[in-house]
Protein backbone atom coordinates (compact mmCIF):
# COMPACT_ATOMS: atom_id res chain seq x y z
CA UNK A 1 0.00 0.00 0.00
CA UNK A 2 2.82 2.34 0.84
CA UNK A 3 4.03 1.68 -2.45
CA UNK A 4 1.26 3.18 -3.92
CA UNK A 5 1.35 5.87 -1.89
CA UNK A 6 4.36 6.61 -2.37
CA UNK A 7 3.87 6.65 -6.50
CA UNK A 8 0.96 8.99 -5.22
CA UNK A 9 2.96 11.48 -3.64
CA UNK A 10 5.01 11.66 -6.90
CA UNK A 11 2.27 11.45 -9.13
CA UNK A 12 1.15 14.72 -7.47
CA UNK A 13 4.57 16.40 -7.48
CA UNK A 14 5.12 15.84 -11.08
CA UNK A 15 1.74 17.71 -11.83
CA UNK A 16 4.08 20.88 -12.25
CA UNK A 17 5.71 19.09 -14.79
CA UNK A 18 2.42 18.10 -16.39
CA UNK A 19 1.19 21.51 -16.51
CA UNK A 20 4.36 22.71 -17.92
CA UNK A 21 4.25 20.34 -20.95
CA UNK A 22 0.09 21.01 -21.19
CA UNK A 23 0.94 24.54 -21.37
CA UNK A 24 4.24 24.48 -23.81
CA UNK A 25 2.99 21.53 -25.92
CA UNK A 26 -0.94 21.91 -26.23
CA UNK A 27 -1.55 25.46 -26.25
CA UNK A 28 1.78 27.08 -27.62
CA UNK A 29 2.09 23.89 -29.92
CA UNK A 30 6.14 24.18 -28.95
CA UNK A 31 7.84 21.04 -28.46
CA UNK A 32 9.78 22.43 -25.55
CA UNK A 33 12.33 20.44 -23.85
CA UNK A 34 13.75 23.04 -21.50
CA UNK A 35 12.25 20.87 -19.13
CA UNK A 36 15.24 18.28 -17.78
CA UNK A 37 17.33 21.42 -17.08
CA UNK A 38 14.29 23.11 -15.09
CA UNK A 39 12.81 20.84 -13.29
CA UNK A 40 16.55 19.66 -12.34
CA UNK A 41 17.38 24.09 -11.38
CA UNK A 42 14.05 23.76 -9.16
CA UNK A 43 15.61 20.97 -7.99
CA UNK A 44 18.99 22.32 -6.67
CA UNK A 45 17.78 26.11 -6.36
CA UNK A 46 15.45 24.79 -3.41
CA UNK A 47 18.14 22.01 -1.97
CA UNK A 48 21.14 24.92 -2.05
CA UNK A 49 18.60 27.21 -0.38
CA UNK A 50 17.01 25.02 2.22
CA UNK A 51 21.19 24.11 3.48
CA UNK A 52 21.74 27.45 3.71
CA UNK A 53 19.15 28.24 5.97
CA UNK A 54 16.80 30.56 3.67
CA UNK A 55 13.09 30.90 4.84
CA UNK A 56 10.95 28.81 3.10
CA UNK A 57 8.63 32.12 2.02
CA UNK A 58 11.85 33.02 0.00
CA UNK A 59 12.50 29.57 -1.95
CA UNK A 60 9.14 29.26 -3.34
CA UNK A 61 9.36 32.73 -5.44
CA UNK A 62 13.23 31.79 -6.14
CA UNK A 63 12.20 28.87 -7.97
CA UNK A 64 9.67 29.92 -9.78
CA UNK A 65 11.97 32.86 -11.08
CA UNK A 66 14.87 30.56 -12.11
CA UNK A 67 12.21 28.44 -13.77
CA UNK A 68 10.67 31.33 -15.35
CA UNK A 69 14.50 32.70 -16.56
CA UNK A 70 15.32 29.36 -17.79
CA UNK A 71 12.39 29.13 -20.45
CA UNK A 72 12.17 33.10 -21.10
CA UNK A 73 15.19 31.94 -22.38
CA UNK A 74 14.48 29.39 -24.73
CA UNK A 75 11.25 31.53 -26.12
CA UNK A 76 13.95 34.13 -26.48
CA UNK A 77 16.78 32.11 -28.49
CA UNK A 78 13.44 30.74 -30.32
CA UNK A 79 11.32 33.72 -31.17
CA UNK A 80 14.43 36.27 -31.66
CA UNK A 81 16.98 34.26 -33.20
CA UNK A 82 14.51 32.06 -35.17
CA UNK A 83 16.15 28.95 -33.84
CA UNK A 84 13.85 25.86 -34.07
CA UNK A 85 11.88 25.23 -30.56
CA UNK A 86 13.56 22.14 -30.00
CA UNK A 87 16.95 23.09 -30.54
CA UNK A 88 16.73 26.05 -28.31
CA UNK A 89 15.52 23.95 -26.00
CA UNK A 90 18.10 21.29 -26.14
CA UNK A 91 20.87 24.33 -25.98
CA UNK A 92 19.50 25.96 -22.57
CA UNK A 93 19.21 22.89 -20.96
CA UNK A 94 22.69 21.85 -21.75
CA UNK A 95 23.68 24.97 -20.04
CA UNK A 96 21.59 24.78 -17.45
CA UNK A 97 23.49 21.86 -16.48
CA UNK A 98 26.92 23.20 -15.87
CA UNK A 99 24.54 26.14 -14.33
CA UNK A 100 22.77 23.46 -11.95
CA UNK A 101 26.13 21.90 -10.97
CA UNK A 102 27.25 25.21 -9.78
CA UNK A 103 24.76 25.84 -7.89
CA UNK A 104 24.56 22.36 -6.04
CA UNK A 105 28.37 22.25 -5.68
CA UNK A 106 28.61 18.92 -5.89
CA UNK A 107 26.44 16.06 -7.18
CA UNK A 108 23.80 15.20 -4.51
CA UNK A 109 23.09 16.93 -1.94
CA UNK A 110 21.44 15.79 1.36
CA UNK A 111 18.69 17.72 3.14
CA UNK A 112 18.64 15.84 6.35
CA UNK A 113 16.30 17.40 8.77
CA UNK A 114 15.51 20.63 7.28
CA UNK A 115 12.83 22.10 7.57
CA UNK A 116 10.78 21.49 4.22
CA UNK A 117 7.38 22.27 3.02
CA UNK A 118 6.52 18.93 4.07
CA UNK A 119 7.44 19.65 7.90
CA UNK A 120 5.56 22.98 8.53
CA UNK A 121 2.35 21.37 9.57
CA UNK A 122 1.73 17.93 11.22
CA UNK A 123 -1.32 17.58 10.85
CA UNK A 124 -1.61 13.89 11.13
CA UNK A 125 1.53 11.22 12.38
CA UNK A 126 1.61 9.22 9.90
CA UNK A 127 4.70 11.47 7.82
CA UNK A 128 3.45 10.20 4.33
CA UNK A 129 -0.28 10.48 4.81
CA UNK A 130 0.34 14.17 5.97
CA UNK A 131 2.76 14.49 3.12
CA UNK A 132 -0.42 13.69 0.88
CA UNK A 133 -2.52 16.48 2.38
CA UNK A 134 -0.16 19.00 2.19
CA UNK A 135 0.54 17.92 -1.57
CA UNK A 136 -2.63 17.74 -2.60
CA UNK A 137 -3.67 21.27 -1.06
CA UNK A 138 -0.72 22.64 -2.92
CA UNK A 139 -1.40 20.94 -5.83
CA UNK A 140 -5.65 22.07 -5.32
CA UNK A 141 -4.54 25.55 -5.24
CA UNK A 142 -1.81 25.45 -8.55
CA UNK A 143 -4.47 23.70 -10.59
CA UNK A 144 -6.94 26.54 -9.58
CA UNK A 145 -4.67 29.35 -10.01
CA UNK A 146 -3.86 27.85 -13.74
CA UNK A 147 -7.02 27.44 -14.63
CA UNK A 148 -8.36 31.04 -13.58
CA UNK A 149 -5.40 32.01 -16.24
CA UNK A 150 -6.68 30.54 -18.86
CA UNK A 151 -10.26 31.65 -18.21
CA UNK A 152 -8.86 35.30 -18.38
CA UNK A 153 -8.31 37.57 -21.27
CA UNK A 154 -4.93 36.98 -21.15
CA UNK A 155 -5.38 33.09 -20.76
CA UNK A 156 -7.48 33.30 -24.13
CA UNK A 157 -4.89 35.12 -26.21
CA UNK A 158 -2.46 32.51 -24.77
CA UNK A 159 -4.40 29.72 -26.14
CA UNK A 160 -5.06 32.09 -29.37
CA UNK A 161 -1.31 32.32 -30.19
CA UNK A 162 -0.57 28.40 -30.31
CA UNK A 163 -4.11 27.85 -32.52
CA UNK A 164 -3.52 30.26 -35.42
CA UNK A 165 -0.71 32.80 -35.29
CA UNK A 166 -2.20 35.50 -38.38
CA UNK A 167 -5.51 35.95 -36.37
CA UNK A 168 -3.72 37.00 -32.89
CA UNK A 169 -1.20 39.19 -34.36
CA UNK A 170 -3.67 41.28 -36.20
CA UNK A 171 -6.14 41.10 -33.10
CA UNK A 172 -2.74 43.43 -31.44
CA UNK A 173 -1.00 40.09 -30.07
CA UNK A 174 2.66 40.33 -29.90
CA UNK A 175 3.16 36.60 -30.57
CA UNK A 176 6.71 36.72 -29.46
CA UNK A 177 6.38 38.21 -26.51
CA UNK A 178 3.21 35.88 -25.59
CA UNK A 179 5.32 32.72 -26.55
CA UNK A 180 8.56 34.05 -24.55
CA UNK A 181 5.73 34.52 -21.28
CA UNK A 182 4.21 31.43 -22.16
CA UNK A 183 7.73 29.42 -22.05
CA UNK A 184 8.56 31.09 -18.95
CA UNK A 185 5.32 30.02 -17.15
CA UNK A 186 5.89 26.49 -18.39
CA UNK A 187 9.03 26.46 -17.20
CA UNK A 188 8.32 27.94 -13.83
CA UNK A 189 5.64 24.90 -13.47
CA UNK A 190 8.13 22.45 -14.03
CA UNK A 191 10.68 24.07 -11.63
CA UNK A 192 8.03 23.79 -9.29
CA UNK A 193 7.89 19.71 -9.67
CA UNK A 194 11.60 19.94 -8.62
CA UNK A 195 10.59 21.82 -5.81
CA UNK A 196 8.58 19.84 -4.41
CA UNK A 197 10.13 16.48 -5.32
CA UNK A 198 13.61 17.33 -3.68
CA UNK A 199 11.58 18.20 -0.43
CA UNK A 200 9.69 15.28 -0.52
CA UNK A 201 12.50 12.72 -1.24
CA UNK A 202 14.93 14.47 0.77
CA UNK A 203 17.78 15.63 -1.78
CA UNK A 204 19.10 17.13 -4.51
CA UNK A 205 21.00 15.25 -6.99
CA UNK A 206 22.34 16.81 -10.51
CA UNK A 207 21.24 13.81 -12.50
CA UNK A 208 17.03 14.08 -11.07
CA UNK A 209 15.81 15.92 -14.25
CA UNK A 210 17.47 13.21 -16.71
CA UNK A 211 14.54 12.09 -19.39
CA UNK A 212 12.06 13.85 -17.01
CA UNK A 213 10.34 15.34 -20.23
CA UNK A 214 9.04 11.48 -20.97
CA UNK A 215 7.24 12.11 -17.73
CA UNK A 216 5.25 15.51 -18.28
CA UNK A 217 4.46 14.04 -22.14
CA UNK A 218 3.34 10.99 -20.91
CA UNK A 219 0.75 12.95 -18.47
CA UNK A 220 -0.51 14.89 -20.89
CA UNK A 221 -1.20 12.22 -23.99
CA UNK A 222 -3.59 10.06 -21.09
CA UNK A 223 -4.79 13.21 -20.14
CA UNK A 224 -5.50 14.24 -24.18
CA UNK A 225 -6.57 10.78 -24.48
CA UNK A 226 -9.38 10.88 -22.10
CA UNK A 227 -10.07 14.51 -23.37
CA UNK A 228 -10.71 13.02 -26.81
CA UNK A 229 -12.45 10.45 -26.00
CA UNK A 230 -14.96 11.92 -23.53
CA UNK A 231 -14.96 14.82 -26.01
CA UNK A 232 -14.32 17.54 -23.38
CA UNK A 233 -13.97 20.94 -24.11
CA UNK A 234 -14.02 22.53 -20.21
CA UNK A 235 -10.70 24.03 -19.66
CA UNK A 236 -11.28 22.72 -15.98
CA UNK A 237 -11.63 19.67 -16.80
CA UNK A 238 -8.79 18.87 -18.96
CA UNK A 239 -6.74 20.62 -16.24
CA UNK A 240 -8.12 18.13 -13.79
CA UNK A 241 -6.97 15.39 -16.41
CA UNK A 242 -3.73 16.67 -16.70
CA UNK A 243 -3.19 16.23 -13.13
CA UNK A 244 -4.68 12.94 -13.02
CA UNK A 245 -2.04 11.65 -15.91
CA UNK A 246 0.19 12.57 -13.81
CA UNK A 247 -0.66 10.05 -11.27
CA UNK A 248 -1.63 7.62 -13.59
CA UNK A 249 1.93 7.64 -14.87
CA UNK A 250 3.30 6.99 -11.53
CA UNK A 251 1.25 3.92 -11.26
CA UNK A 252 1.80 2.02 -14.23
CA UNK A 253 5.46 2.55 -13.24
CA UNK A 254 4.89 1.61 -9.66
CA UNK A 255 2.81 -0.87 -10.94
CA UNK A 256 5.41 -2.53 -13.21
CA UNK A 257 8.09 -2.24 -10.88
CA UNK A 258 5.38 -3.68 -8.23
CA UNK A 259 4.91 -7.14 -10.42
CA UNK A 260 8.65 -7.51 -10.69
CA UNK A 261 10.06 -5.98 -13.80
CA UNK A 262 13.61 -5.02 -13.21
CA UNK A 263 14.26 -1.53 -12.02
CA UNK A 264 17.39 -0.85 -14.61
CA UNK A 265 14.40 -1.84 -16.85
CA UNK A 266 12.53 1.21 -15.71
CA UNK A 267 13.11 3.89 -18.34
CA UNK A 268 12.76 1.23 -21.27
CA UNK A 269 9.11 0.50 -19.88
CA UNK A 270 8.50 4.00 -19.67
CA UNK A 271 9.28 4.68 -23.10
CA UNK A 272 7.47 1.48 -24.44
CA UNK A 273 4.08 2.58 -22.62
CA UNK A 274 4.27 6.09 -23.71
CA UNK A 275 4.43 4.82 -27.25
CA UNK A 276 1.55 2.58 -25.92
CA UNK A 277 -0.86 5.41 -25.39
CA UNK A 278 0.31 7.40 -28.29
CA UNK A 279 -0.29 4.83 -30.44
CA UNK A 280 -3.19 2.78 -29.77
CA UNK A 281 -6.05 4.81 -30.10
CA UNK A 282 -4.30 5.31 -33.55
CA UNK A 283 -4.55 1.79 -34.11
CA UNK A 284 -7.93 1.27 -33.00
CA UNK A 285 -9.33 4.21 -34.68
CA UNK A 286 -7.86 2.17 -38.10
CA UNK A 287 -10.12 -0.52 -37.68
CA UNK A 288 -13.34 1.33 -36.61
CA UNK B 1 -7.01 58.01 -44.20
CA UNK B 2 -4.47 55.57 -45.56
CA UNK B 3 -1.17 57.26 -47.72
CA UNK B 4 1.92 55.47 -48.91
CA UNK B 5 4.53 57.15 -50.24
CA UNK B 6 6.86 56.36 -53.28
CA UNK B 7 6.42 52.67 -51.89
CA UNK B 8 8.87 50.10 -52.62
CA UNK B 9 9.47 46.32 -51.88
CA UNK B 10 11.56 43.76 -53.30
CA UNK B 11 11.23 40.32 -52.52
CA UNK B 12 14.65 37.80 -52.87
CA UNK B 13 16.77 41.09 -53.36
CA UNK B 14 19.66 40.50 -55.29
CA UNK B 15 19.18 36.60 -55.90
CA UNK B 16 18.53 35.23 -59.30
CA UNK B 17 14.72 35.33 -58.13
CA UNK B 18 14.60 38.76 -57.22
CA UNK B 19 10.94 40.15 -57.68
CA UNK B 20 10.05 43.38 -57.14
CA UNK B 21 6.66 43.28 -55.95
CA UNK B 22 5.80 47.32 -55.28
CA UNK B 23 7.44 50.09 -57.63
CA UNK B 24 7.35 53.29 -55.97
CA UNK B 25 4.19 53.19 -55.53
CA UNK B 26 2.00 56.09 -54.26
CA UNK B 27 -1.44 56.09 -53.47
CA UNK B 28 -4.04 57.93 -51.10
CA UNK B 29 -6.99 56.38 -49.62
CA UNK B 30 -9.68 58.90 -48.18
CA UNK B 31 -12.12 58.36 -45.30
CA UNK B 32 -14.92 56.32 -46.00
CA UNK B 33 -13.76 54.65 -49.40
CA UNK B 34 -14.31 50.97 -50.60
CA UNK B 35 -11.24 50.45 -52.76
CA UNK B 36 -11.30 47.34 -54.62
CA UNK B 37 -7.90 45.87 -56.22
CA UNK B 38 -7.62 43.73 -58.80
CA UNK B 39 -5.00 42.69 -60.93
CA UNK B 40 -3.60 39.48 -62.61
CA UNK B 41 -1.75 36.98 -60.31
CA UNK B 42 1.85 38.66 -59.02
CA UNK B 43 0.74 41.77 -59.88
CA UNK B 44 1.80 43.20 -55.84
CA UNK B 45 -2.10 43.46 -55.24
CA UNK B 46 -2.12 41.06 -51.72
CA UNK B 47 1.75 42.20 -51.42
CA UNK B 48 0.50 46.49 -51.06
CA UNK B 49 -2.10 44.84 -48.67
CA UNK B 50 -0.15 43.42 -46.84
CA UNK B 51 2.30 46.43 -46.17
CA UNK B 52 -0.67 48.39 -45.18
CA UNK B 53 -1.61 45.72 -42.82
CA UNK B 54 1.86 45.76 -41.26
CA UNK B 55 2.68 41.93 -41.97
CA UNK B 56 5.04 43.23 -44.70
CA UNK B 57 7.62 46.42 -44.28
CA UNK B 58 8.26 48.27 -47.16
CA UNK B 59 12.11 48.69 -48.11
CA UNK B 60 12.01 52.49 -48.86
CA UNK B 61 8.92 55.11 -48.86
CA UNK B 62 6.50 55.88 -45.86
CA UNK B 63 3.00 55.03 -44.74
CA UNK B 64 0.92 57.05 -42.82
CA UNK B 65 -2.17 55.95 -41.41
CA UNK B 66 -4.69 58.76 -39.84
CA UNK B 67 -2.23 60.81 -39.73
CA UNK B 68 0.39 58.52 -38.01
CA UNK B 69 3.66 56.63 -39.46
CA UNK B 70 3.55 53.53 -39.33
CA UNK B 71 5.88 52.37 -42.03
CA UNK B 72 7.83 50.66 -39.24
CA UNK B 73 5.22 49.56 -36.69
CA UNK B 74 4.47 45.67 -36.83
CA UNK B 75 1.56 44.35 -37.43
CA UNK B 76 -0.03 44.07 -33.77
CA UNK B 77 0.75 47.62 -33.18
CA UNK B 78 -1.30 48.66 -36.34
CA UNK B 79 -3.90 46.86 -35.35
CA UNK B 80 -5.78 49.91 -33.39
CA UNK B 81 -7.04 51.03 -36.47
CA UNK B 82 -7.06 47.93 -38.86
CA UNK B 83 -9.14 44.76 -38.96
CA UNK B 84 -8.41 41.80 -41.33
CA UNK B 85 -9.91 39.36 -43.51
CA UNK B 86 -8.30 36.36 -44.51
CA UNK B 87 -7.96 34.51 -47.66
CA UNK B 88 -8.63 31.51 -45.90
CA UNK B 89 -11.07 31.40 -43.20
CA UNK B 90 -9.01 29.08 -41.26
CA UNK B 91 -6.61 32.09 -40.23
CA UNK B 92 -8.95 34.24 -39.06
CA UNK B 93 -9.86 32.74 -36.13
CA UNK B 94 -8.41 30.23 -34.02
CA UNK B 95 -10.59 26.71 -34.76
CA UNK B 96 -9.94 24.96 -31.08
CA UNK B 97 -11.47 28.02 -29.22
CA UNK B 98 -15.23 28.73 -28.80
CA UNK B 99 -16.88 31.54 -30.71
CA UNK B 100 -17.57 33.20 -27.66
CA UNK B 101 -13.73 33.18 -27.14
CA UNK B 102 -12.65 34.29 -30.85
CA UNK B 103 -14.91 37.19 -30.26
CA UNK B 104 -13.34 38.25 -26.68
CA UNK B 105 -10.62 38.20 -28.67
CA UNK B 106 -11.65 41.01 -31.21
CA UNK B 107 -13.36 42.86 -29.00
CA UNK B 108 -10.19 43.56 -27.28
CA UNK B 109 -8.25 44.04 -30.75
CA UNK B 110 -6.77 47.66 -29.89
CA UNK B 111 -6.87 47.10 -25.76
CA UNK B 112 -4.92 45.08 -23.33
CA UNK B 113 -5.75 41.39 -22.69
CA UNK B 114 -5.30 41.11 -19.34
CA UNK B 115 -5.56 39.05 -16.05
CA UNK B 116 -9.51 39.68 -15.62
CA UNK B 117 -12.26 36.88 -16.50
CA UNK B 118 -14.05 39.54 -19.29
CA UNK B 119 -16.33 36.82 -20.62
CA UNK B 120 -19.22 36.86 -18.42
CA UNK B 121 -23.05 36.69 -18.73
CA UNK B 122 -23.23 40.40 -20.33
CA UNK B 123 -20.39 40.08 -23.02
CA UNK B 124 -21.80 36.55 -23.95
CA UNK B 125 -25.32 37.85 -24.20
CA UNK B 126 -23.83 40.78 -26.53
CA UNK B 127 -22.39 38.30 -29.05
CA UNK B 128 -25.46 36.29 -29.39
CA UNK B 129 -27.20 39.21 -30.20
CA UNK B 130 -24.86 40.45 -32.66
CA UNK B 131 -24.77 36.98 -34.44
CA UNK B 132 -28.48 36.71 -34.28
CA UNK B 133 -28.32 39.46 -37.07
CA UNK B 134 -26.40 37.43 -39.56
CA UNK B 135 -29.71 35.15 -39.70
CA UNK B 136 -27.38 32.32 -39.26
CA UNK B 137 -28.70 30.11 -36.31
CA UNK B 138 -25.53 30.02 -34.71
CA UNK B 139 -26.37 32.04 -31.32
CA UNK B 140 -27.36 29.12 -29.90
CA UNK B 141 -23.79 27.71 -31.07
CA UNK B 142 -21.60 30.04 -29.29
CA UNK B 143 -19.58 27.99 -27.18
CA UNK B 144 -19.04 25.57 -29.96
CA UNK B 145 -15.36 25.67 -30.87
CA UNK B 146 -15.97 27.74 -34.40
CA UNK B 147 -13.62 24.98 -36.46
CA UNK B 148 -16.39 23.00 -36.31
CA UNK B 149 -18.41 25.15 -38.57
CA UNK B 150 -18.26 25.75 -42.49
CA UNK B 151 -15.89 28.15 -44.42
CA UNK B 152 -18.79 30.30 -45.31
CA UNK B 153 -19.79 30.96 -41.33
CA UNK B 154 -16.15 31.14 -40.62
CA UNK B 155 -16.31 34.33 -42.69
CA UNK B 156 -18.98 36.10 -41.81
CA UNK B 157 -18.14 35.53 -37.78
CA UNK B 158 -14.71 37.20 -38.59
CA UNK B 159 -16.48 40.19 -40.44
CA UNK B 160 -18.45 40.63 -37.19
CA UNK B 161 -15.90 40.37 -35.06
CA UNK B 162 -14.04 42.75 -36.92
CA UNK B 163 -16.45 45.13 -35.68
CA UNK B 164 -16.38 44.14 -32.28
CA UNK B 165 -13.96 47.05 -31.60
CA UNK B 166 -13.10 50.24 -32.90
CA UNK B 167 -12.40 49.98 -36.78
CA UNK B 168 -11.48 52.38 -38.97
CA UNK B 169 -10.09 50.39 -41.46
CA UNK B 170 -11.02 46.81 -42.64
CA UNK B 171 -8.86 44.93 -45.10
CA UNK B 172 -10.17 42.06 -47.03
CA UNK B 173 -8.05 39.78 -48.77
CA UNK B 174 -9.83 37.71 -51.52
CA UNK B 175 -12.41 36.94 -48.51
CA UNK B 176 -14.85 34.65 -50.75
CA UNK B 177 -11.59 32.61 -52.43
CA UNK B 178 -12.42 29.77 -50.39
CA UNK B 179 -16.26 29.81 -50.77
CA UNK B 180 -18.68 28.43 -52.93
CA UNK B 181 -21.18 30.73 -54.76
CA UNK B 182 -23.85 31.55 -52.62
CA UNK B 183 -21.52 31.69 -49.24
CA UNK B 184 -19.45 34.05 -51.13
CA UNK B 185 -22.16 36.20 -52.18
CA UNK B 186 -22.99 36.16 -48.78
CA UNK B 187 -20.44 37.16 -47.01
CA UNK B 188 -19.13 40.26 -49.43
CA UNK B 189 -23.65 41.21 -48.50
CA UNK B 190 -22.42 41.42 -45.07
CA UNK B 191 -19.17 43.10 -45.03
CA UNK B 192 -20.36 45.82 -47.62
CA UNK B 193 -23.59 46.09 -45.07
CA UNK B 194 -20.97 46.60 -42.46
CA UNK B 195 -18.43 48.72 -44.31
CA UNK B 196 -21.60 51.25 -44.70
CA UNK B 197 -22.90 50.55 -41.31
CA UNK B 198 -19.74 51.16 -39.33
CA UNK B 199 -18.49 53.78 -41.90
CA UNK B 200 -15.27 52.23 -42.63
CA UNK B 201 -12.45 52.51 -44.43
CA UNK B 202 -12.13 49.53 -46.80
CA UNK B 203 -9.63 47.74 -48.95
CA UNK B 204 -10.62 44.31 -50.77
CA UNK B 205 -8.04 42.24 -52.97
CA UNK B 206 -10.02 40.05 -55.53
CA UNK B 207 -9.96 38.16 -58.31
CA UNK B 208 -13.68 38.21 -59.45
CA UNK B 209 -14.26 40.36 -61.38
CA UNK B 210 -18.03 40.52 -61.09
CA UNK B 211 -17.74 41.17 -57.18
CA UNK B 212 -15.05 44.23 -58.15
CA UNK B 213 -18.12 45.98 -60.34
CA UNK B 214 -20.89 45.23 -58.01
CA UNK B 215 -18.77 46.43 -54.55
CA UNK B 216 -16.89 49.03 -53.76
CA UNK B 217 -16.48 53.18 -54.74
CA UNK B 218 -13.59 52.75 -56.18
CA UNK B 219 -11.18 50.02 -58.26
CA UNK B 220 -7.75 50.05 -59.02
CA UNK B 221 -6.05 47.71 -61.09
CA UNK B 222 -2.20 46.59 -59.75
CA UNK B 223 0.39 45.13 -62.63
CA UNK B 224 4.31 44.46 -62.35
CA UNK B 225 3.66 46.25 -58.90
CA UNK B 226 2.15 49.30 -59.97
CA UNK B 227 -1.23 50.83 -59.88
CA UNK B 228 -2.42 50.56 -63.82
CA UNK B 229 -5.91 51.97 -63.30
CA UNK B 230 -7.71 54.07 -60.59
CA UNK B 231 -11.37 54.82 -61.18
CA UNK B 232 -13.54 55.93 -58.23
CA UNK B 233 -17.47 57.43 -57.81
CA UNK B 234 -19.61 57.79 -60.68
CA UNK B 235 -17.18 56.34 -63.07
CA UNK B 236 -16.50 53.17 -61.53
CA UNK B 237 -20.48 53.02 -60.60
CA UNK B 238 -20.97 53.18 -64.52
CA UNK B 239 -18.30 51.29 -65.73
CA UNK B 240 -19.23 48.32 -67.13
CA UNK B 241 -18.60 44.24 -66.76
CA UNK B 242 -17.28 43.49 -70.30
CA UNK B 243 -14.74 46.62 -69.68
CA UNK B 244 -13.24 45.12 -66.62
CA UNK B 245 -12.86 42.17 -68.29
CA UNK B 246 -10.81 44.22 -71.32
CA UNK B 247 -8.53 45.22 -69.02
CA UNK B 248 -7.13 41.65 -68.79
CA UNK B 249 -7.07 40.81 -72.71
Amino acid sequence: MDFYLTALLQGLCFAGIAFGIYISMKIFNIPDITTDGSYTLGGVVTGAMLTHNQPGYLILPAVLLAGALAGALTGIIHTKLKINALLAGILVMTALYSVNLTILGRSNLPLLNLPTLFSVANLITDVNQNSLIILMGFVLILTTLIGYLLKTDFGIAMRATGNSEPMIRALGVNTDRMKITGLAIANALTALSGYLIVQLQGFADISMGIGIVIVGLGSVIIAETIINWLRITSVWLSLVLVMAGAVIFQFVLALTLNIGVDANLLKLVTAVFVLLIVGLPRLTGRQA
Amino acid sequence: MIELNNIHKTFNTSKPNEVIAINKVNLQINEGDFVVIVGSNGSGKTTLLNLVAGNILPDSGTITIDGNNVTRLPEYQRSKWIARIFQNPLSGTAADLSIIDNFRLAALRTKNKGLSIGKNEQFKKLVRDKIATLGMGLEDKVEQPIGTLSGGQRQALTLLMSVMDTCKILLLDEPTAALDPRSAENVLRIADDLIKEYKLTAIMVTHNLKDAGNYGSRIIQMGEGAVLKDIAGKEKDSLQQNELYSWFG
